[in-house]
């Protein structure tokens, strides 16, 4: 297990997150440090507040206090260069929100174009890269509607990876899937991992979490209740909600 | 019989009155460009100035649009052509219908490009932006053109009816193809130049119509 060690900066650090939709608290003091290369879990009752997290990371969702640093770098509070912190963090959404208009590489090369102001064959080769990286390059000139769920969801994989982002934020990325097209999506993840891809993954694949995480957090109420190696979370969890929650998942 | 034909298919008068109905057909066909080319651009900057939701820039936009969309085109063009002389302001009668049918097909077009904007999916808007792109450039890569060819249908439609509503230009005296017609049935005191002035019409925007279908069918994304 790569454990956050004083001496390196964590790839992601959240420090004192609180936020709230009107009165309803639903993040509340989260700290939580990502090290390079690791692969954290987030499990939670739906309503815990972990996608809120991972949204509050990029700041899709502003937090109302607390601040999110990038190896090192602040995402939040004044002056940030926003559009510059999120091409290091790539994400990965329940509904892949692919671009329909483009092709598989259009979608990929999209910010690299636009944003990282690339030329086009530069910006291809780069795309194709990524595409290759989730074993897609046969599919770049596809449309979106083209491809199966699986493949969206690994185009967008491919759409983060190419900026590539100092951490990979996964909100339930198979969530979406018919069963027998989540493995495609496991495999590239767990092929992420293997080539040091520092990741934070929100998902309710446990036996995926139990054998390529590194570290388990379980979330219920806007807090993180217990973290810990995956092996202690499922097997010997410490808190009453982390009991009471694997034994409704788990049957 | 022989009245009807000699009233509405006079061969001598369509003959004689064919040149003029050609010159009125490209004016006409002169102004529909225009105005719909200004229009539709109009409409889409003022849909995408409302997309960054500054309060009062939308507000002064959805009064105009509402306005606009609200009064008879041909009282404006009345307004413009009778009144604006009034404080000053002389337009040709050109100028008066091109301005007037621009600002009600932008106020048209802002409504039903707004409509594609709002309707295009938060989460590709938070894809864009979690990529980096600021909010223009997600505006103009990634949300604005599934707007666009989300709304082509109504689009094409409204622009349509707008560039039909060129004929109105008749009541100002703009040269157009009904504006050459009255003309020309007045001088004759034959109604086969309107005859003439509607089957114009038709060859002119039948084909427009045809191509309005295709574009449909053009920016329907693939696999859809």
């Amino acid at each position: 297990m790569n454990a956050p060690s004083s001496l390196t900066v964590p790839s992601l650090r959240i420090a004192g997150l609180d936020k709230s939709f009107g009165t309803d608290p639903v993040l509340t003091g989260i700290d939580l440090s990502v090290a390079r290369s690791e692969m954290v879990f987030v499990l939670g009752p739906s309503g815990s507040g972990k996608s809120t997290m991972l949204r509050c990371c990029n700041r899709l969702e502003e937090p109302d206090s607390g601040s999110v640093f990038v190896e090192g770098d602040p995402v939040t509070g004044p002056g940030v260069d926003l559009n510059r912190m999120r091409q290091r963090i790539g994400m990965v959404f329940q509904s892949f929100n692919l671009y329909p208009h483009l092709t598989a590489l259009g979608n990929v090369t999209l910010a690299l174009r636009r944003v990282q102001k690339m030329p086009r064959a530069q910006a291809d080769d780069v795309g194709l890269e990524a595409l290759a990286l989730v074993g897609l390059t046969d599919r770049a000139r596809h449309y979106p509607a083209q491809l199966s769920g699986g493949q969206q969801q690994r185009v967008a994989i491919a759409r983060a990876l190419a900026l590539k982002p100092a951490v990979m934020l996964f909100d339930e990325p198979t969530s979406a899937l018919d069963p027998e097209l989540v493995g495609d999506v496991l495999a590239v993840m767990r092929d992420m991992k293997a080539r040091g891809m520092t990741m934070l993954v929100v998902s309710h694949e446990m036996g995926f979490a139990r054998d390529a995480a590194d570290r388990v957090v379980f979330m219920d109420g806007g807090r993180i209740v217990e973290q810990g190696l995956p092996e202690q979370i499922f097997g010997n969890p410490q808190q009453e909600r982390t009991r009471a929650f694997l034994a409704r998942v788990q049957g | 019989m022989e009245r009807f034909v000699d009233t509405f298919f006079n061969g001598a008068v369509l003959i004689r009155y064919a040149p003029a109905i050609l010159e009125g057909a490209a004016v006409t066909v002169l102004l529909s460009v225009l105005i719909v080319l200004s229009g539709v651009l109009l409409g889409g900057v003022l849909a995408c100035l409302r997309a960054y939701r500054i309060r009062a820039l939308s507000f002064i936009i959805v009064i105009y649009a509402d306005v606009w969309r609200a009064l008879p085109p041909l009282v404006l063009i009345l307004l413009g052509f009778f009144g604006l002389p009034n404080v000053g302001m002389v337009l040709s009668s050109f100028m008066v219908l091109y301005l007037v049918l621009t600002l009600v097909l932008a106020a048209f077009a802002e409504e039903i490009i707004w409509a594609g904007i709002t309707a295009t999916p938060r989460g590709q808007w938070e894809a864009a932006r979690s990529t980096g792109l600021s909010f223009t450039a997600a505006l103009g890569h990634v949300v604005l053109p599934q707007a666009v060819r989300m709304v082509i249908p109504p689009l094409t439609n409204r622009a349509i009816a707008i560039t039909k509503m060129t004929a109105l230009g008749m009541v100002i005296g703009v040269p157009d193809i009904l504006g050459q017609a009255t003309t020309a049935q007045s001088f004759s005191a034959n109604a086969s130049p309107l005859t003439l002035a509607a089957i114009t019409y038709v060859i002119l925007f039948l084909p427009l119509v045809i191509a309005s279908r295709w574009l449909e069918a053009r920016f329907t994304p693939p696999g859809v």
